[in-house]
């Protein structure tokens, strides 16, 4: 149910939609893939094989892997900022691109001139990975502007963390999608802080659902570290942008284990925080639980679906680390198109 | 055997303190369990572990200092392996030399490598016209407007949005008609919103739309400038070709009449600068009306500079059916031998006065109107003052890093042994743009300038 601009608050839900088995092993196998993938590119990144900034996405697993699977791949477009290893696993893109982006090299997915923050895909529908906080919010909206004008019946899942929630571009776009109903999914990732500094002390209001209250947009707040809410509000979400309502802001209440970027020494926060999301709420661990109480599975399918996400991982760090850096020539290559 | 390394908290970080050790020989981990704490002057880091197994060895106590990036600091045996061997498991790889290697041999390779040529731009020459063509008398606004019109007629996918574009008909009527025409769908009001909406037309354009951006002056683009830069002008750079934002912003810009510093400025330099912008300055109605009809059709973002003054300005249009002119292609108003003005927009209204005036002094006076300014046509220029010897480059803008400054750097670079003069500029002074008519006259270039200028380096004066 589409519910106006009022916030849920959320809880461990003990009436959560349930999954069912088959749906619990594909959001496992999708978080698991990036939880691995992330470990490795922070192990990559102190070999010093990564450069620059890498903000990796450990923790905020269910988010991206819930939306997407509420979505239609293929379909539906999806922009982000530059955490945004995670969102491009998920849509299925070759862990091998993404890595070799990663480590600027040839194979990488922007042919290594773009780095962490910039990838993309037409194919997949991927606008990035951007690297300016808040312009993905514009860029999304401007998605969903070209679904509305060619009428194409897809949605556009634009996500921002609590930090770009506060950049004034963020409100200029809900205010256009909702004049114009353009059929935009606002996610807020909030986990809590903004690099270093905390909700608390960055916004005058911390309930991001709200944050549409003025433009009559309608939002919640979601568990989400919990794949099958994540699932659940995407699915009331998209389906109201898809019906032609208008926008929809989807406050998905997450956590990152590790820091901002790798340089970020986490003085802001405590040990303890960082240790109670991580034994407590952990998605991927509860999807687990799920999967052995259930009987869906056994420990030894468990053992061998890790072993096989740790192929593709290992896979993709070997090109990543052998795959050449791109020619020279290439410095002077996809500034403008020859008309 | 999996060794951990000393890992790397930057990319510029050599060596560290290992500070803690969390772990002992014997413990079990799993990845992402912490292992150690490094620290260096900046900060500390947990060093967490990706693979799975057990502790074998410690290889660097807790409280070294100076423990170089990539030094092993410990050994987890993965399960199953034993002690005394190592063999390497294709599911629990350990981390081989080859990455260590490859690192190095990228960081020192980057230095070394010789920086290839950039690639050379060649302007199209202008189209023939037919024989005995029609010539229409219009104002610059109405040549805007055809194009537009004419685009849009051709292509659906276009449309125009802006700050009173629709049912006002345009701030300056430069999109008169077109609502009526076209419909609000492609015609469409915006909220005073440049920065949300600049960066919504940019999102359009990468899912195949082809925006025309209108900002009711190019000063308020300042608040969509990152939109323009950072996600138009680099999106195809650094998506590896992938994603295009093909558009056109477009709006008058530079001095207007009296409305003081924060509405009259010339941006052109501003633009010009970035690489994967397309950036055109039209000065005639013919040029308006081809370039822009060029823009629109162009698979780069384009910013297109008006100028309020120049709207209501006249000149023949050809009247052919489809009349583009190519991007990149200066236009030589006037040939001539002693010396050579380049210009563009607003500027050449100066730099055409002025030429009037010196020709009928009996000064033969080359005259080059730039029209684009980004790429920028230098061969035309550089081969004018191979002739003449001679240069004088007029602008509104600020003189630091201006368009007169690129020209004079290039022809410097390019065709200093030519030179008979230095080369000089004529530009807006150096100052917010006063509101006082006569502060302002000042602040603007002149025709008499111009001359003085030409005086100067013909030592006519």
């Amino acid at each position: 149910m589409a519910r106006k601009a009022t916030a849920t608050k959320a809880k461990t839900q003990p009436n959560a939609p349930q999954f069912t088995g088959e749906q619990d092993l594909e959001a496992f196998r999708e978080m698991l893939l990036i939880r691995r993938f992330e470990e490795k590119a922070g192990q990559m990144y102190g070999m010093g094989l990564i450069g620059g900034f890498c903000h990796l996405y450990i923790g905020q697993e269910a988010v991206v892997t819930g939306i997407t699977m509420a979505s239609e791949k293929g379909k539906d477009a999806q922009i982000t900022g530059y955490r945004d290893h995670g969102h491009m696993l998920v849509m299925g893109l070759d862990p091998k691109g993404v890595m070799a982006e990663l480590t600027g090299r040839q194979g990488g997915l922007s042919k290594g001139k773009g780095g962490s923050m910039h990838m993309f895909s037409n194919e997949h529908r991927f606008y990035g990975g951007n690297g300016i906080v808040g312009a993905q919010v514009s860029l999304g909206t401007g998605l969903a502007f070209a679904s509305k004008y060619k009428g194409d019946g897809s949605v556009s899942l634009a996500y921002f963390g609590d930090g770009a929630a506060n950049q004034g571009q963020v409100y200029e776009s809900f205010n256009m999608a909702k004049l114009w109903k353009l059929p935009v999914v606002f996610v807020i990732e909030n986990n809590k802080y903004a690099m270093g500094t905390s909700i608390e002390r960055a916004a005058a209001t911390t309930d991001f659902s709200m944050r549409g209250a003025s433009f009559d947009i309608p939002g919640e707040q979601v568990d989400g570290m919990d794949v099958r809410m994540v699932y659940d509000a995407a699915k009331r979400a998209i389906e109201h942008a898809r019906s032609g309502n208008g926008p929809y802001i989807l406050e998905m209440l997450t956590y990152r284990y590790r820091g901002h970027s790798m340089s970020d020494p986490a003085k802001y926060r405590s040990k303890d925080e960082v240790t109670k999301y991580r034994q407590e709420r952990d998605p991927i661990e509860q999807v687990r639980a799920r999967l052995l109480e259930a009987g869906v599975i056994t420990e030894d399918d468990l053992k061998k679906i890790e072993t096989d996400i740790r192929a593709v991982v290992t896979e993709a760090a070997d090109f990543a680390t052998n795959d050449p850096e791109p020619d020279a020539s290439e410095l002077w290559t996809d500034i403008t198109i020859e008309a | 055997m999996p060794q951990i390394l000393m890992p790397a908290l930057s990319p510029t970080m050599e060596e560290g303190k290992l500070a803690k050790w969390l772990v002992k020989v014997g413990d079990t981990v799993k990845s992402g369990d912490v292992l150690a704490e490094i620290e260096t002057d900046k900060a500390t880091m947990e060093v967490e572990s990706v693979d799975e197994g057990v502790v074998r060895e410690i290889l660097v106590a807790e409280g070294t200092e100076g423990v170089k990036v990539n030094t092993p600091i410990a050994l987890v045996l993965a399960e199953g392996e034993s002690a005394g061997v190592a063999p390497v498991k294709e599911t629990a790889p350990e981390p081989s030399e080859a990455p260590v290697v490859a690192a190095e041999k990228a960081n020192d390779a980057a230095p070394a490598a010789a920086v290839p040529a950039a690639p050379k731009f060649e302007a199209q020459a202008d189209p023939d016209l037919p024989e005995g063509v029609e010539m229409v008398e219009l104002t610059v606004r109405q040549a805007l407007n055809e194009a537009m019109a004419e685009e849009m007629r051709a292509n659906p996918d276009i449309f125009i949005m802006g700050e009173e574009v629709a049912e006002y008909q345009g701030a300056y009527k430069v999109t008169q008609g077109l609502l009526q025409e076209f419909g609000p769908q492609r015609v469409v009001d915006t909220p005073i919103t440049e920065h949300g909406f600049a960066g919504l037309a940019v999102g359009a354009a990468f899912a195949g739309l082809r925006p025309i951006v209108e900002f009711m002056t190019w000063n308020f683009a300042m608040q969509a400038i990152d939109q323009i830069i950072n996600s138009a002008a680099k999106q195809l750079y650094m998506s590896g070709g992938q994603v295009t934002a093909p558009m056109v912003f477009r709006g008058p810009n530079g001095v207007a009449s009296r409305v003081a510093a924060q509405h009259s400025q010339d941006y052109s330099a501003w633009y010009s600068h970035v690489p994967g912008l397309t950036v055109i300055a039209p000065y005639s109605a013919a040029d308006a009306k081809g370039l822009l009809k060029a823009a629109i059709r162009s698979p780069n973002p384009v910013v297109f500079l008006e100028n309020e003054i120049l709207y209501g300005s006249t000149g023949l249009v050809p009247k052919v059916d489809d009349y583009v002119l190519p991007i990149g292609k200066a236009r030589i108003a006037r040939k001539g031998a002693d010396v050579t003005i380049v210009s563009f927009s607003m500027g050449m209204r100066y730099a055409t006065q002025a030429t009037e005036k010196l020709v009928a002094a009996g000064v033969d006076v080359e005259l080059i109107d730039l029209r684009t300014l980004r790429p920028m046509d230098s061969d035309t220029v550089i081969e004018s003052v191979k002739k003449t010897g001679r240069l004088v480059t007029v602008e509104e803008g600020w003189p630091q890093g201006g368009i007169g400054a690129e020209l004079a750097a290039r022809v410097m670079e390019q065709a200093f042994d030519y030179l008979d003069a230095p080369v000089l500029r004529v530009t807006g002074k150096d100052v917010p743009m006063p509101y006082a008519a006569n502060l302002e006259k000042l602040a603007l270039p002149n025709v008499d300038e111009v001359i003085a200028a030409v005086n100067a380096v013909t030592y006519r004066s």
